[in-house]
């Protein structure tokens, strides 16, 4: 630093902020206290405390003492610096000195909110105070590089969630990458018959978005593929995607059918996914009749000529115009630079045989929630008849609610969608059977716009509530078929055994299987319960703390239909707000060589994870644009000529000095 | 606020208690510090917190200095393993940490005092039982005399007295 720039005693003029945040702070650290501690630090020229530093008239103080003061420092301590840091650095620069020279105490989530001792509390602030007044004195002026953006994006994951945020940005004349594992879009939402509460029909609603997808120019639609990893930053990711063979040419193909006419298997002999396995399939099929892309897939594990290679193969005989079957696809790769990502891969549900206390997979007529979608559904493998596995059509049926949640030993979060579609089943298989119907629930959690009048409608039309969670289930003596449902009714107060025909267990939501590998690919952190985290639960719900990447739909979280269109919306608006600026500013906390101190020994080479150093003329070199800022090869560097913006070795050690001093 | 100037008591009775420098990576331990704070979860008051974007960062010169400038406990705190927000600053961390341990042990520093966690941002209950755990273990060590008062490395020329 030039001495022109000093205060006095070669010092620079430092000013300290110190929050009351109301009475977050306040009321568990003597703020006054802590601001005239800081008054006597050397170097503080200014100390104020103030009700909400990140208000105008708080943000106004820094910029005016800067003016008036002659200010070259500037210390706020408040709350997080995840919450403000670019609040009071964007008050700095606006006050006409660099905004690096800010440097921010978290004195709010990290004192006050997890200490109880004022005095110890206190204490605790001062001594980051302190650390901060010694550090921020070596801060040096920093600049944020712009970095231009790849205007493309990528949707990861083609539910109802994926469509959206796809569609909207396509729809903004973004060129969007649409990557869905399965062989159709339409993910949970084209299994669900009706939606509630208003009972629209799913596939009436989403079909037409499905076609969308595939008819807009700017999305490119990729099915049976998915992400293998991803490289780069944001704004340039560079994403590599795996397409698994579907044994067919996918423009080729017209979706006729007649392959699957043609198959040497007479009939399904394997269990069809989407239906769960209530009928069976061949091994050429459509995914369902709505399925996007149009286009048959052959299932490799089920198919005569993979396993035998002596196939009469009816099917390419049948196709010999267009030749659309191809045996010899293998795994192809793509990659694609994209400037955002959102991430829509959804949920799973909760697999009952965890629970084994309810019979499924022991007693044919427990089906789970989704197995009952799919029979009242009249495309489903019953075409809408709900009829039980053995051809009977029930006369009871008991709901069971919160399977998989609700419940320490399985979830303890609220599925939050189960009590509204366990009274949709129950409206629906009223409607088509006539059945006497049980709810067994915990609580009826129906908030939002006409979920409470629907519980009343389905109230009103004769289906019976029971509040108490089944304890077991167990057959009915004398062969029936039925089974004994027994739960304490607990506004009764006693134990009721009711025999049912069929048992629905309305699983909760889970996180999909290979959460972790896709979190780890996307380099972002999953939450409890296993859902991937967001930025901010309240003020950043779609982002994550990987600039760039973004979240839509339950793979944040269990939400319904329309909180997952409302959020996918919200990313799209985000990834849109990202991409269309053009640029990314970049955090300058890169590392640099001291040239002239550096031995050329290499130590630092393979410790970076993105080959930003290399050697020349026989000195490392730092890639500024390939450095993340991680600081690895700063701490390993033998001789120390590396080193760190903003995390600078002095600038730590005062720190390390500051908290530790008693003076 | 007076200034706690008073000397550092000596045992957890007479009120002394100890001092825990702690190094938090940006992205996993400091945010599971920062939910810990939103959660209104309560832990001991001990550790003051430096943020480092990696605890690949944490030089273990930065551990020396803070044990001899009076800390009596050092917290390093990263991302589990696969979860690097910089793919493996953590792992080289680890590595430098357990060598340091056994030169720090050599020095007379009980294997204790210093301790690497790895947090994750959603592991709010784990954090605070670490800071509490390892209060509970400083205190029952008591503080931390070093056997030689670190005042920077002597200088050449003296080191042929010791020699001689």
């Amino acid at each position: 630093m030039k001495p022109a720039e000093r205060g006095g005693n070669g010092q620079p003029k430092i000013g300290v902020y110190v929050c009351h945040c109301g009475t977050n702070i306040a009321a568990t650290v003597d703020v006054e206290a802590v601001r005239s501690y800081a008054e006597g630090l050397p170097g503080v020229k200014v100390a104020r405390a103030y009700k909400y530093m990140c208000s105008d008239p708080g943000q106004e103080l820094i910029k005016e003492d800067i003016r008036a003061n002659g200010l070259e420092r500037v210390v706020v301590a408040s709350c997080s610096p995840n919450l403000h840091e670019a609040t009071f650095r964007r008050a700095t620069a606006e006050g006409g000195i660099n905004p690096y020279y800010f440097h921010m105490v978290n004195i709010r989530e990290q004192d006050s909110w997890v200490h109880a001792d004022m005095a110890a509390a206190t204490r605790k602030a001062n001594d980051l105070m302190r650390a901060a007044v010694h550090r921020v004195r070596f801060h040096k002026p920093l600049e944020r590089a712009r970095v231009s953006i790849s205007p493309a994006v990528m949707v990861v994951g083609g539910g109802i969630a994926g469509i959206h945020a796809a569609l909207t940005m396509a729809n903004a004349g973004k060129h969007v990458y649409l990557v869905e594992r399965e062989p159709s879009i339409g993910g949970h939402m084209a299994q669900f018959d009706k939606t509630f509460p208003t009972l629209d029909c799913a596939a009436c609603i989403l079909t037409p978005k499905m076609t969308e997808v595939r008819s807009n120019p700017n999305i490119t639609l990729w099915t049976m593929a998915e992400v293998d990893r991803v490289d780069g930053y944001v704004g340039a990711f560079r994403v590599t995607v795996r397409h698994k063979p579907r044994f067919i040419v996918e423009d080729a193909c017209v979706g006729c059918m007649e392959c699957i006419e043609a198959c040497v298997f007479q009939r399904g002999k394997f269990p069809d996914e989407f239906n769960f396995g209530l009928n069976m399939r061949k091994p050429v099929y459509i995914p369902f009749p709505q399925a996007v892309p149009q286009v048959v897939v052959i299932d490799q594990e089920a198919c005569i000529e993979f396993r035998t290679g002596r196939c009469k193969k009816t099917c390419v005989e049948v196709c010999a115009d267009r030749n659309a079957i191809d045996f010899t696809q293998t795994e192809t790769f793509d990659t694609v630079e994209v400037g955002a990502v959102i991430l829509a891969t959804g949920f799973k549900t909760f697999d009952p045989k965890r629970t084994p206390s309810y019979g499924y997979g022991v007693y044919p007529n427990v089906y789970t929630a989704m197995e009952l979608e799919r029979l009242v559904n009249s495309s489903g493998p019953t075409e809408g008849h709900v009829t039980l596995r053995d051809g009977r059509t029930p006369e009871t049926v008991g709901i069971l609610h919160c399977i998989g949640s609700r419940d320490v030993n399985t979830n303890e979060y609220c599925s939050r969608v189960c009590c509204m579609y366990s009274l949709k089943l129950a409206h629906l298989v009223k409607e088509k059977t006539g059945a006497e119907i049980y709810n067994f629930y915990i609580d009826i959690r129906a908030p939002g716009k006409g979920m409470e009048e629907f519980y009343n409608r389905v109230a009103e039309e004769g289906v019976h509530f029971i509040r108490g969670k089944v304890a077991d289930v167990y057959p009915e003596a004398g062969n029936t078929g039925r089974v004994i449902l027994q739960a304490e009714d607990t506004l009764l107060g006693r134990v009721r055994k009711i025999p049912v025909d069929m048992v629905v267990l309305a699983t909760g939501l889970e996180p999909q299987a290979d959460v972790e590998a896709v979190r780890r690919t996307f380099n972002i952190t999953c939450a409890g319960g296993g859902f991937f985290m967001e930025r901010h639960p309240k003020l950043a719900p779609v982002s994550t703390f990987t600039d760039g990447i973004f979240l839509a739909g339950a793979c944040q979280g269990p939400k319904d239909i329309p909180d997952t269109v409302a959020q996918a919306g919200a990313a799209a608006a985000e990834a849109l707000a990202l991409v269309d600026r053009g640029y990314v500013e970049m955090e300058p906390t890169t590392a640099y060589v001291m040239r002239e101190e550096c031995s050329g020994c290499k130590t630092c080479i393979p410790l970076c994870p993105y080959t930003a150093i290399t050697r020349v003329d026989g000195k490392a070199e730092i890639n500024p644009v390939l450095c993340k800022g991680c600081g690895t090869c700063v701490a390993a560097c033998p001789s120390g000529s590396i080193r760190q913006n903003l995390f600078e070795d002095e600038e730590i050690y005062e720190e390390i000095l500051g908290v530790l001093a008693h003076a | 606020m007076p200034e706690p100037t008073e000397k550092p008591q000596e045992s957890a009775a007479d009120g002394w208690e100890p001092k825990i420098v702690a190094f938090f990576c940006n992205w996993c331990t400091y945010l599971a510090a920062d939910l810990a704070g939103t959660s209104r979860m309560k832990y001991a008051p001990n550790a003051r917190v430096i943020r480092v974007m990696c605890s690949g960062r944490v030089d273990p010169q930065f551990v020396m200095e803070a044990f001899a400038n009076g800390a009596e406990g050092v917290l390093v705190g990263g991302c589990h393993f696969g979860d690097c927000h910089y793919q493996s600053g953590n792992h080289k961390a680890l590595r430098r940490f357990r060598l340091l341990q056994r030169v720090l042990m050599g020095m007379g520093i009980e294997k204790e005092r210093i301790r690497i966690e790895w947090i994750s941002a959603a592991e709010a209950d784990k954090l605070r039982d670490v800071m509490n755990d390892m209060v509970a273990r400083l205190k029952a060590l008591g503080p931390l005399h070093l056997e030689v008062p670190a005042e920077g490395f002597p200088e050449v020329a003296d080191l042929a007295e010791v020699t001689a």
